[in-house]
Protein backbone atom coordinates (compact mmCIF):
# COMPACT_ATOMS: atom_id res chain seq x y z
CA UNK A 1 0.00 0.00 0.00
CA UNK A 2 1.09 3.13 -1.08
CA UNK A 3 1.23 6.73 1.17
CA UNK A 4 -0.94 9.39 -0.32
CA UNK A 5 1.36 12.03 -2.38
CA UNK A 6 0.98 13.79 -5.05
CA UNK A 7 -0.84 13.17 -8.08
CA UNK A 8 1.64 12.40 -10.64
CA UNK A 9 -1.16 11.40 -13.30
CA UNK A 10 -4.49 12.09 -14.57
CA UNK A 11 -6.14 10.19 -11.53
CA UNK A 12 -9.10 9.39 -12.69
CA UNK A 13 -12.71 9.46 -10.39
CA UNK A 14 -14.56 5.98 -10.16
CA UNK A 15 -17.44 5.11 -11.48
CA UNK A 16 -19.89 2.99 -9.97
CA UNK A 17 -19.22 0.13 -12.00
CA UNK A 18 -15.47 0.67 -11.92
CA UNK A 19 -15.22 0.99 -8.31
CA UNK A 20 -14.86 -3.17 -7.72
CA UNK A 21 -11.70 -2.78 -9.93
CA UNK A 22 -10.39 0.19 -7.76
CA UNK A 23 -10.94 -0.98 -4.78
CA UNK A 24 -8.99 -4.20 -6.26
CA UNK A 25 -6.14 -2.37 -7.31
CA UNK A 26 -5.35 -1.11 -3.66
CA UNK A 27 -4.13 -4.73 -2.49
CA UNK A 28 -2.46 -5.50 -5.51
CA UNK A 29 -6.00 -7.53 -6.58
CA UNK A 30 -6.22 -7.07 -10.62
CA UNK A 31 -10.17 -7.58 -11.36
CA UNK A 32 -11.73 -8.11 -14.53
CA UNK A 33 -15.81 -8.17 -14.63
CA UNK A 34 -17.44 -11.30 -15.93
CA UNK A 35 -21.04 -12.24 -16.68
CA UNK A 36 -22.13 -15.08 -15.06
CA UNK A 37 -25.03 -15.53 -17.13
CA UNK A 38 -23.52 -16.08 -20.53
CA UNK A 39 -19.93 -16.62 -18.98
CA UNK A 40 -18.44 -13.52 -20.98
CA UNK A 41 -15.87 -11.80 -19.96
CA UNK A 42 -15.95 -7.59 -20.65
CA UNK A 43 -13.96 -4.55 -20.16
CA UNK A 44 -14.58 -1.52 -20.01
CA UNK A 45 -16.54 -2.47 -16.25
CA UNK A 46 -20.54 -1.81 -16.36
CA UNK A 47 -23.60 -2.34 -14.45
CA UNK A 48 -24.63 -4.87 -17.19
CA UNK A 49 -23.00 -7.15 -19.40
CA UNK A 50 -22.66 -6.01 -23.24
CA UNK A 51 -23.05 -9.13 -24.24
CA UNK A 52 -26.79 -10.36 -22.57
CA UNK A 53 -27.50 -7.54 -20.70
CA UNK A 54 -27.30 -9.22 -17.58
CA UNK A 55 -26.64 -7.65 -14.66
CA UNK A 56 -24.92 -10.63 -12.88
CA UNK A 57 -21.48 -9.86 -13.13
CA UNK A 58 -18.54 -11.43 -11.35
CA UNK A 59 -15.50 -9.99 -10.54
CA UNK A 60 -12.86 -12.74 -10.92
CA UNK A 61 -8.49 -11.71 -10.74
CA UNK A 62 -6.92 -11.67 -14.25
CA UNK A 63 -4.00 -13.36 -14.51
CA UNK A 64 -1.72 -10.02 -15.34
CA UNK A 65 -0.43 -11.77 -18.63
CA UNK A 66 -1.36 -10.42 -22.12
CA UNK A 67 -0.02 -8.68 -25.40
CA UNK A 68 0.56 -5.74 -26.94
CA UNK A 69 -2.35 -5.70 -29.74
CA UNK A 70 -1.55 -1.75 -30.80
CA UNK A 71 0.78 0.90 -29.57
CA UNK A 72 2.02 4.61 -30.10
CA UNK A 73 4.65 6.30 -28.38
CA UNK A 74 4.20 9.88 -27.59
CA UNK A 75 6.96 11.80 -28.61
CA UNK A 76 5.30 14.59 -26.44
CA UNK A 77 2.83 14.43 -23.67
CA UNK A 78 -0.86 13.81 -23.98
CA UNK A 79 -2.05 16.18 -20.94
CA UNK A 80 -0.20 18.22 -18.80
CA UNK A 81 -0.05 15.51 -15.95
CA UNK A 82 2.05 13.30 -18.55
CA UNK A 83 4.69 16.47 -19.07
CA UNK A 84 8.37 14.97 -18.41
CA UNK A 85 7.63 11.26 -19.28
CA UNK A 86 7.73 11.79 -22.77
CA UNK A 87 8.26 10.08 -24.74
CA UNK A 88 6.56 7.00 -23.55
CA UNK A 89 4.55 3.98 -25.13
CA UNK A 90 0.95 4.13 -24.96
CA UNK A 91 -0.78 0.74 -25.78
CA UNK A 92 -4.00 -1.40 -26.64
CA UNK A 93 -3.05 -4.73 -23.94
CA UNK A 94 -4.74 -8.06 -24.83
CA UNK A 95 -5.33 -9.92 -22.24
CA UNK A 96 -5.16 -13.66 -21.74
CA UNK A 97 -8.47 -13.39 -20.37
CA UNK A 98 -9.31 -12.14 -24.05
CA UNK A 99 -10.36 -7.89 -23.36
CA UNK A 100 -8.47 -5.64 -24.67
CA UNK A 101 -7.63 -2.33 -22.14
CA UNK A 102 -5.93 1.17 -22.79
CA UNK A 103 -2.55 1.14 -20.86
CA UNK A 104 0.88 2.33 -20.85
CA UNK A 105 4.26 -0.04 -21.55
CA UNK A 106 6.67 1.15 -19.17
CA UNK A 107 10.17 0.23 -18.25
CA UNK A 108 12.21 -0.02 -21.34
CA UNK A 109 12.80 1.67 -23.99
CA UNK A 110 9.11 2.78 -25.56
CA UNK A 111 10.81 3.42 -28.96
CA UNK A 112 11.42 -0.31 -29.52
CA UNK A 113 7.67 -1.85 -28.01
CA UNK A 114 6.28 -3.64 -31.04
CA UNK A 115 2.58 -5.24 -31.96
CA UNK A 116 2.49 -8.37 -30.59
CA UNK A 117 5.13 -8.38 -27.54
CA UNK A 118 4.15 -10.28 -24.55
CA UNK A 119 3.45 -8.05 -21.26
CA UNK A 120 2.77 -8.53 -17.47
CA UNK A 121 0.92 -6.07 -15.02
CA UNK A 122 2.74 -3.90 -13.16
CA UNK A 123 1.19 -1.43 -10.96
CA UNK A 124 1.84 2.42 -10.41
CA UNK A 125 0.65 3.63 -7.09
CA UNK A 126 -2.10 7.19 -7.48
CA UNK A 127 -1.91 9.20 -4.58
CA UNK A 128 -5.18 7.79 -3.18
CA UNK A 129 -3.91 4.44 -2.67
CA UNK A 130 -5.21 3.08 -6.21
CA UNK A 131 -3.02 1.80 -8.24
CA UNK A 132 -3.30 2.38 -11.91
CA UNK A 133 -2.30 -1.19 -14.05
CA UNK A 134 0.57 -0.44 -16.28
CA UNK A 135 2.30 -3.35 -18.33
CA UNK A 136 6.03 -4.37 -18.53
CA UNK A 137 8.24 -6.43 -21.35
CA UNK A 138 10.31 -9.19 -20.21
CA UNK A 139 13.85 -8.06 -19.58
CA UNK A 140 12.85 -4.64 -19.36
CA UNK A 141 13.75 -2.89 -15.56
CA UNK B 1 -54.92 8.48 -53.16
CA UNK B 2 -51.89 6.35 -52.87
CA UNK B 3 -50.56 6.21 -49.20
CA UNK B 4 -47.68 7.87 -47.74
CA UNK B 5 -45.22 5.23 -47.85
CA UNK B 6 -44.64 6.05 -44.47
CA UNK B 7 -48.54 5.02 -43.04
CA UNK B 8 -48.36 1.34 -41.55
CA UNK B 9 -44.08 0.49 -42.54
CA UNK B 10 -43.22 0.17 -38.75
CA UNK B 11 -44.56 -0.76 -35.59
CA UNK B 12 -43.58 -0.74 -31.77
CA UNK B 13 -43.30 -4.01 -30.94
CA UNK B 14 -41.82 -4.18 -26.56
CA UNK B 15 -42.07 -1.72 -24.26
CA UNK B 16 -40.94 -1.31 -20.45
CA UNK B 17 -40.77 1.26 -17.75
CA UNK B 18 -39.70 1.81 -14.12
CA UNK B 19 -41.26 3.83 -11.69
CA UNK B 20 -41.84 3.25 -7.82
CA UNK B 21 -44.23 4.65 -5.69
CA UNK B 22 -41.33 6.45 -3.52
CA UNK B 23 -40.61 8.53 -6.30
CA UNK B 24 -36.74 7.29 -6.96
CA UNK B 25 -35.42 3.90 -8.70
CA UNK B 26 -32.20 2.17 -7.94
CA UNK B 27 -29.58 2.59 -9.68
CA UNK B 28 -27.09 4.56 -12.50
CA UNK B 29 -28.44 6.22 -15.01
CA UNK B 30 -27.13 3.52 -17.04
CA UNK B 31 -27.77 0.23 -15.18
CA UNK B 32 -31.78 1.57 -15.48
CA UNK B 33 -31.40 2.24 -19.20
CA UNK B 34 -29.87 -1.47 -20.00
CA UNK B 35 -32.37 -2.41 -17.37
CA UNK B 36 -35.50 -1.23 -19.29
CA UNK B 37 -33.71 -2.37 -22.57
CA UNK B 38 -33.85 -5.95 -21.55
CA UNK B 39 -37.36 -5.49 -19.96
CA UNK B 40 -38.75 -3.87 -23.48
CA UNK B 41 -36.99 -6.48 -26.02
CA UNK B 42 -37.87 -9.42 -23.34
CA UNK B 43 -41.55 -7.57 -24.12
CA UNK B 44 -40.66 -7.79 -27.54
CA UNK B 45 -39.15 -11.45 -27.63
CA UNK B 46 -36.39 -10.06 -29.19
CA UNK B 47 -32.36 -9.67 -27.77
CA UNK B 48 -29.75 -7.47 -28.01
CA UNK B 49 -28.49 -8.27 -30.77
CA UNK B 50 -31.25 -7.82 -32.69
CA UNK B 51 -30.83 -4.35 -32.08
CA UNK B 52 -29.28 -2.31 -35.35
CA UNK B 53 -30.81 1.27 -34.24
CA UNK B 54 -30.21 3.25 -31.12
CA UNK B 55 -32.08 6.35 -30.15
CA UNK B 56 -30.64 8.33 -26.84
CA UNK B 57 -30.62 12.10 -26.30
CA UNK B 58 -28.84 12.53 -23.41
CA UNK B 59 -25.70 11.06 -21.70
CA UNK B 60 -22.27 12.14 -19.68
CA UNK B 61 -19.95 12.60 -23.04
CA UNK B 62 -20.85 14.65 -26.26
CA UNK B 63 -22.04 11.49 -28.09
CA UNK B 64 -25.25 10.19 -26.49
CA UNK B 65 -26.10 7.48 -28.72
CA UNK B 66 -22.78 6.24 -29.46
CA UNK B 67 -22.00 6.13 -25.61
CA UNK B 68 -24.97 4.01 -25.09
CA UNK B 69 -24.03 2.03 -28.14
CA UNK B 70 -20.77 1.01 -27.07
CA UNK B 71 -21.76 0.99 -23.25
CA UNK B 72 -24.39 -1.75 -24.60
CA UNK B 73 -22.23 -3.33 -27.38
CA UNK B 74 -24.32 -2.44 -29.93
CA UNK B 75 -22.56 -1.89 -33.81
CA UNK B 76 -25.21 0.19 -34.66
CA UNK B 77 -26.39 1.00 -38.36
CA UNK B 78 -28.99 3.93 -37.21
CA UNK B 79 -28.01 6.31 -34.77
CA UNK B 80 -29.84 9.32 -33.49
CA UNK B 81 -28.86 11.70 -30.56
CA UNK B 82 -31.78 14.54 -31.11
CA UNK B 83 -32.34 16.41 -28.11
CA UNK B 84 -35.69 18.65 -27.81
CA UNK B 85 -36.68 17.76 -24.64
CA UNK B 86 -39.24 16.13 -23.12
CA UNK B 87 -40.29 15.78 -26.97
CA UNK B 88 -37.24 14.15 -27.92
CA UNK B 89 -38.69 10.52 -28.05
CA UNK B 90 -41.95 11.22 -30.12
CA UNK B 91 -39.27 12.35 -32.45
CA UNK B 92 -37.19 9.58 -32.26
CA UNK B 93 -40.32 7.20 -32.76
CA UNK B 94 -40.78 9.70 -36.46
CA UNK B 95 -36.93 9.13 -37.31
CA UNK B 96 -37.07 5.14 -36.53
CA UNK B 97 -40.47 4.80 -38.88
CA UNK B 98 -38.93 6.70 -41.21
CA UNK B 99 -35.40 4.78 -40.91
CA UNK B 100 -36.80 1.16 -41.11
CA UNK B 101 -39.45 1.93 -43.78
CA UNK B 102 -36.07 2.79 -45.48
CA UNK B 103 -34.58 -0.21 -44.32
CA UNK B 104 -31.71 1.51 -42.80
CA UNK B 105 -32.01 -0.20 -39.66
CA UNK B 106 -34.54 -3.20 -38.68
CA UNK B 107 -34.79 -3.25 -34.89
CA UNK B 108 -34.57 0.36 -33.11
CA UNK B 109 -34.38 0.89 -29.39
CA UNK B 110 -35.59 4.02 -27.75
CA UNK B 111 -34.54 4.75 -24.35
CA UNK B 112 -34.78 7.48 -21.33
CA UNK B 113 -33.62 7.58 -17.50
CA UNK B 114 -33.38 10.23 -15.43
CA UNK B 115 -33.17 10.15 -11.26
CA UNK B 116 -33.65 13.66 -9.83
CA UNK B 117 -35.16 13.07 -6.96
CA UNK B 118 -32.54 10.44 -6.01
CA UNK B 119 -29.94 12.42 -7.01
CA UNK B 120 -31.04 15.20 -4.80
CA UNK B 121 -32.33 13.01 -1.71
CA UNK B 122 -29.12 11.01 -1.63
CA UNK B 123 -26.57 12.65 -3.28
CA UNK B 124 -26.84 15.68 -2.79
CA UNK B 125 -28.05 16.86 -6.82
CA UNK B 126 -25.68 16.87 -9.49
CA UNK B 127 -28.00 14.95 -12.42
CA UNK B 128 -26.70 14.22 -14.97
CA UNK B 129 -23.52 15.06 -14.52
CA UNK B 130 -23.10 13.46 -10.96
CA UNK B 131 -20.83 10.35 -10.48
CA UNK B 132 -24.01 8.82 -9.01
CA UNK B 133 -26.00 9.32 -12.42
CA UNK B 134 -23.35 8.73 -15.11
CA UNK B 135 -21.46 11.70 -14.58
CA UNK B 136 -17.79 9.81 -14.94
CA UNK B 137 -17.37 9.11 -18.57
CA UNK B 138 -15.64 5.61 -19.51
CA UNK B 139 -13.10 8.02 -21.49
CA UNK B 140 -12.16 9.72 -18.66
CA UNK B 141 -11.67 6.37 -16.23
CA UNK B 142 -9.84 4.31 -18.66
CA UNK B 143 -8.10 6.33 -21.44
CA UNK B 144 -7.07 9.85 -19.91
CA UNK B 145 -4.73 8.40 -16.99
CA UNK B 146 -2.46 6.97 -20.44
CA UNK B 147 -2.11 10.45 -21.69
CA UNK B 148 -2.51 9.38 -25.30
CA UNK B 149 -2.29 12.39 -27.48
CA UNK B 150 -5.91 13.29 -28.86
CA UNK B 151 -6.90 13.02 -31.87
CA UNK B 152 -3.71 11.99 -33.43
CA UNK B 153 -2.79 9.21 -31.11
CA UNK B 154 -6.07 6.67 -31.63
CA UNK B 155 -5.40 6.80 -35.61
CA UNK B 156 -1.98 5.95 -34.77
CA UNK B 157 -2.27 2.58 -32.65
CA UNK B 158 -4.86 1.97 -36.08
CA UNK B 159 -1.38 2.51 -37.97
CA UNK B 160 0.28 0.52 -35.59
CA UNK B 161 -1.86 -2.42 -36.37
CA UNK B 162 -2.43 -2.09 -40.06
CA UNK B 163 1.13 -2.01 -40.63
CA UNK B 164 2.34 -5.07 -38.08
CA UNK B 165 -0.60 -7.05 -39.78
CA UNK B 166 -0.30 -6.01 -43.57
CA UNK B 167 3.06 -4.38 -43.75
CA UNK B 168 2.01 -1.33 -45.11
CA UNK B 169 4.76 1.49 -44.95
CA UNK B 170 5.21 4.89 -43.64
CA UNK B 171 5.84 5.64 -47.39
CA UNK B 172 2.82 4.42 -48.04
CA UNK B 173 0.68 6.38 -45.56
CA UNK B 174 2.64 9.95 -46.78
CA UNK B 175 1.77 8.74 -50.24
CA UNK B 176 -1.66 9.86 -49.54
CA UNK B 177 -0.57 13.35 -48.12
CA UNK B 178 1.25 13.94 -51.34
CA UNK B 179 -1.55 12.78 -53.54
CA UNK B 180 -3.71 14.73 -51.60
CA UNK B 181 -1.68 18.00 -51.72
CA UNK B 182 -1.74 17.73 -55.38
CA UNK B 183 -5.11 18.46 -55.42
CA UNK B 184 -4.52 21.35 -53.19
CA UNK B 185 -2.26 23.30 -55.74
CA UNK B 186 -5.33 23.65 -57.84
CA UNK B 187 -7.32 24.66 -55.18
CA UNK B 188 -6.88 28.43 -54.75
CA UNK B 189 -8.67 28.41 -51.17
CA UNK B 190 -6.61 25.91 -50.21
CA UNK B 191 -4.56 26.04 -46.87
CA UNK B 192 -1.40 24.72 -48.25
CA UNK B 193 -0.99 24.70 -51.53
CA UNK B 194 2.71 24.00 -52.72
CA UNK B 195 3.62 20.21 -53.24
CA UNK B 196 5.38 17.68 -51.36
CA UNK B 197 7.62 14.92 -51.15
CA UNK B 198 6.64 11.40 -49.46
CA UNK B 199 10.52 12.60 -47.53
CA UNK B 200 9.24 16.07 -47.00
CA UNK B 201 6.03 13.95 -44.87
CA UNK B 202 8.61 11.61 -43.21
CA UNK B 203 11.08 14.23 -42.13
CA UNK B 204 7.76 16.10 -40.14
CA UNK B 205 7.95 15.87 -36.77
CA UNK B 206 6.78 12.47 -35.42
CA UNK B 207 3.26 13.37 -33.54
CA UNK B 208 2.43 9.93 -32.19
CA UNK B 209 4.49 6.50 -33.88
CA UNK B 210 3.85 5.66 -36.82
CA UNK B 211 2.14 9.39 -37.66
CA UNK B 212 3.97 12.78 -38.92
CA UNK B 213 2.73 16.33 -38.68
CA UNK B 214 2.00 15.34 -42.19
CA UNK B 215 -0.15 12.69 -41.97
CA UNK B 216 -2.59 15.00 -39.90
CA UNK B 217 -5.13 17.03 -40.92
CA UNK B 218 -4.89 20.95 -40.68
CA UNK B 219 -6.43 23.21 -37.98
CA UNK B 220 -8.20 25.61 -39.51
CA UNK B 221 -11.23 27.71 -39.62
CA UNK B 222 -14.35 26.86 -42.02
CA UNK B 223 -17.73 25.95 -42.84
CA UNK B 224 -20.14 24.72 -45.03
CA UNK B 225 -24.08 23.70 -45.83
CA UNK B 226 -26.16 21.71 -47.38
CA UNK B 227 -29.91 22.24 -48.62
CA UNK B 228 -32.06 18.88 -49.94
CA UNK B 229 -35.58 18.63 -51.43
CA UNK B 230 -37.82 15.80 -53.32
CA UNK B 231 -36.03 15.36 -56.25
CA UNK B 232 -39.09 16.36 -57.92
CA UNK B 233 -38.58 19.61 -56.70
CA UNK B 234 -35.35 19.80 -57.40
CA UNK B 235 -35.82 19.35 -61.23
CA UNK B 236 -37.50 22.75 -60.85
CA UNK B 237 -34.33 24.77 -59.09
CA UNK B 238 -31.04 26.74 -60.03
CA UNK B 239 -28.84 23.85 -59.92
CA UNK B 240 -28.80 20.75 -61.64
CA UNK B 241 -29.72 18.31 -58.91
CA UNK B 242 -27.55 15.75 -57.53
CA UNK B 243 -29.55 12.81 -56.53
CA UNK B 244 -29.04 10.70 -52.96
CA UNK B 245 -28.62 7.45 -54.37
CA UNK B 246 -27.44 5.64 -51.53
CA UNK B 247 -26.48 6.22 -48.27
CA UNK B 248 -25.69 4.06 -45.02
CA UNK B 249 -24.25 4.10 -41.34
CA UNK B 250 -22.44 2.24 -38.91
CA UNK B 251 -20.53 3.15 -35.56
CA UNK B 252 -18.44 0.26 -33.76
CA UNK B 253 -17.33 2.02 -30.52
CA UNK B 254 -16.83 5.37 -29.19
CA UNK B 255 -13.79 5.15 -27.62
CA UNK B 256 -10.22 3.82 -29.65
CA UNK B 257 -9.72 1.06 -26.99
CA UNK B 258 -13.21 0.19 -27.89
CA UNK B 259 -12.75 -0.88 -31.28
CA UNK B 260 -13.54 -4.27 -32.06
CA UNK B 261 -10.72 -4.45 -34.93
CA UNK B 262 -8.70 -1.59 -35.27
CA UNK B 263 -7.85 -2.73 -39.16
CA UNK B 264 -11.64 -2.57 -39.73
CA UNK B 265 -14.04 0.30 -39.35
CA UNK B 266 -17.54 0.37 -40.02
CA UNK B 267 -17.35 1.82 -43.54
CA UNK B 268 -17.24 -1.91 -44.10
CA UNK B 269 -21.02 -1.97 -43.29
CA UNK B 270 -22.00 1.07 -44.26
CA UNK B 271 -20.08 1.09 -47.82
CA UNK B 272 -21.72 -2.14 -49.09
CA UNK B 273 -25.00 -0.76 -47.49
CA UNK B 274 -24.97 2.64 -49.31
CA UNK B 275 -23.77 1.20 -52.51
CA UNK B 276 -26.12 -1.79 -52.02
CA UNK B 277 -28.97 0.99 -51.98
CA UNK B 278 -27.51 2.64 -54.80
CA UNK B 279 -27.26 -0.25 -57.31
CA UNK B 280 -23.33 1.20 -57.79
CA UNK B 281 -20.34 -0.81 -57.74
CA UNK B 282 -17.25 1.17 -56.00
CA UNK B 283 -15.54 0.50 -59.65
CA UNK B 284 -18.42 3.07 -60.55
CA UNK B 285 -17.10 5.49 -58.84
CA UNK B 286 -15.74 8.91 -60.40
CA UNK B 287 -14.50 10.98 -57.90
CA UNK B 288 -14.37 9.91 -53.46
CA UNK B 289 -14.49 12.37 -50.83
CA UNK B 290 -13.16 10.10 -47.95
CA UNK B 291 -12.33 11.60 -44.57
CA UNK B 292 -8.94 12.46 -44.52
CA UNK B 293 -8.41 13.19 -40.78
CA UNK B 294 -4.98 11.77 -40.90
CA UNK B 295 -3.79 9.39 -44.14
CA UNK B 296 -4.63 6.30 -42.22
CA UNK B 297 -8.21 7.00 -41.88
CA UNK B 298 -8.22 7.25 -46.04
CA UNK B 299 -6.42 3.74 -46.02
CA UNK B 300 -8.61 2.32 -43.62
CA UNK B 301 -12.04 3.83 -45.89
CA UNK B 302 -10.55 2.45 -49.55
CA UNK B 303 -10.39 -0.74 -47.94
CA UNK B 304 -13.90 -1.04 -45.88
CA UNK B 305 -15.84 0.88 -49.01
CA UNK B 306 -14.02 -1.73 -50.92
CA UNK B 307 -12.40 0.25 -52.99
CA UNK B 308 -9.21 -2.36 -52.62
CA UNK B 309 -9.34 -5.65 -50.64
CA UNK B 310 -8.19 -5.39 -46.81
CA UNK B 311 -4.62 -4.91 -46.27
CA UNK B 312 -3.82 -3.67 -49.62
CA UNK B 313 -4.37 -0.18 -49.34
CA UNK B 314 -1.10 0.66 -49.22
CA UNK B 315 -0.35 -0.78 -52.66
CA UNK B 316 -3.40 0.73 -53.74
CA UNK B 317 -2.37 4.40 -52.91
CA UNK B 318 1.58 3.92 -53.58
CA UNK B 319 1.15 5.04 -57.40
CA UNK B 320 -0.16 7.62 -56.78
CA UNK B 321 -4.07 6.56 -57.56
CA UNK B 322 -5.54 9.42 -55.63
CA UNK B 323 -4.30 12.14 -57.01
CA UNK B 324 -4.87 13.72 -59.91
CA UNK B 325 -4.89 11.47 -63.23
CA UNK B 326 -5.20 8.65 -60.67
CA UNK B 327 -7.85 5.54 -60.99
CA UNK B 328 -9.71 6.96 -57.92
CA UNK B 329 -9.40 10.56 -57.91
CA UNK B 330 -9.80 11.44 -53.99
CA UNK B 331 -10.11 14.60 -51.67
CA UNK B 332 -10.22 17.13 -54.88
CA UNK B 333 -10.05 20.03 -52.57
CA UNK B 334 -7.27 19.03 -50.63
CA UNK B 335 -8.65 17.42 -48.37
CA UNK B 336 -8.58 17.89 -44.44
CA UNK B 337 -5.03 17.67 -45.06
CA UNK B 338 -4.52 20.57 -47.44
CA UNK B 339 -8.07 22.30 -47.89
CA UNK B 340 -9.38 22.81 -44.40
CA UNK B 341 -10.03 21.37 -41.18
CA UNK B 342 -11.86 22.98 -38.47
CA UNK B 343 -12.58 19.73 -36.49
CA UNK B 344 -15.36 18.06 -38.31
CA UNK B 345 -14.90 17.82 -42.04
CA UNK B 346 -17.89 16.02 -43.07
CA UNK B 347 -19.78 19.02 -44.25
CA UNK B 348 -16.83 19.93 -46.93
CA UNK B 349 -17.29 16.18 -47.80
CA UNK B 350 -20.96 16.90 -49.14
CA UNK B 351 -20.31 20.08 -50.78
CA UNK B 352 -17.31 19.26 -53.31
CA UNK B 353 -18.64 15.78 -54.20
CA UNK B 354 -21.65 17.87 -55.50
CA UNK B 355 -19.79 20.31 -56.87
CA UNK B 356 -17.33 17.96 -59.19
CA UNK B 357 -20.70 16.40 -60.15
CA UNK B 358 -22.04 19.79 -61.53
CA UNK B 359 -18.84 20.09 -63.09
CA UNK B 360 -17.86 23.34 -61.36
CA UNK B 361 -14.08 22.36 -59.89
CA UNK B 362 -12.05 24.08 -62.54
CA UNK B 363 -8.79 22.96 -63.24
CA UNK B 364 -8.99 20.02 -60.45
CA UNK B 365 -12.61 19.04 -62.33
CA UNK B 366 -12.95 15.12 -62.83
CA UNK B 367 -13.56 15.29 -66.28
CA UNK B 368 -17.66 13.53 -66.84
CA UNK B 369 -17.85 12.44 -63.06
CA UNK B 370 -21.55 11.21 -62.46
CA UNK B 371 -21.32 9.20 -58.92
CA UNK B 372 -19.67 10.69 -56.28
CA UNK B 373 -19.10 9.12 -53.26
CA UNK B 374 -18.58 10.94 -49.62
CA UNK B 375 -17.67 8.97 -46.68
CA UNK B 376 -17.65 10.78 -42.91
CA UNK B 377 -15.43 9.74 -40.02
CA UNK B 378 -16.81 10.87 -36.75
CA UNK B 379 -15.19 10.22 -32.75
CA UNK B 380 -12.39 8.22 -33.06
CA UNK B 381 -12.97 6.21 -36.34
CA UNK B 382 -16.09 5.71 -34.21
CA UNK B 383 -19.17 6.62 -36.32
CA UNK B 384 -18.65 5.91 -40.20
CA UNK B 385 -21.28 7.34 -42.79
CA UNK B 386 -21.40 6.74 -46.33
CA UNK B 387 -23.71 8.96 -49.25
CA UNK B 388 -23.97 7.90 -52.96
CA UNK B 389 -24.41 10.92 -55.03
CA UNK B 390 -25.07 10.72 -58.59
CA UNK B 391 -26.28 13.04 -61.40
CA UNK B 392 -29.30 13.26 -63.30
CA UNK B 393 -27.61 10.86 -65.82
CA UNK B 394 -27.77 8.30 -62.93
CA UNK B 395 -31.46 8.49 -62.34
Amino acid sequence: MSEATEATRFEPKESVAGQPFWDGSREGRFLVPWCTSCGEPHWFPREACPHCLSTEIEWREAAGTGTVYAVSVMPKPGNPMMAGREPYAVALVELTEGVRMMSEVVGGDPWTVAVGDPVTLGWEPLSDGRQLPVWQRAGDA
Amino acid sequence: MPHHPLRGAAAIVGVADDVSPTGMIEGTNRAIEARVIRAALDDAGLTLADVDGVFCNMGPGWAPSMELAEYLGIQARYTDSTTTGGSSFEIHVEHAAAAIALGLCEVAVIVYASTPRSDRKLRGGGGYRSRQTMGVTPTAEWELPYGLRMPMGAYALAASRHMAEYGTTSEQLAQIAVSTREWATMNPRARYQDPITIDEVLASPMQATPLHLLDCCLVTDGAGAVVMTSAERARDLAKPPVLVLGVGTCHTHNMISEMPDLTTTGAAVSGPKAFGIADVKPSEVDVAQLYDSFTITVLLLLEGLGFCPKGEGGAFVADGALGPGGSLPANTTGGGLSYTHPGQFGIFLLVEAVKQLRGECGPRQVEGADVAVAHGSGGVLSAMSTVVLGTEATR
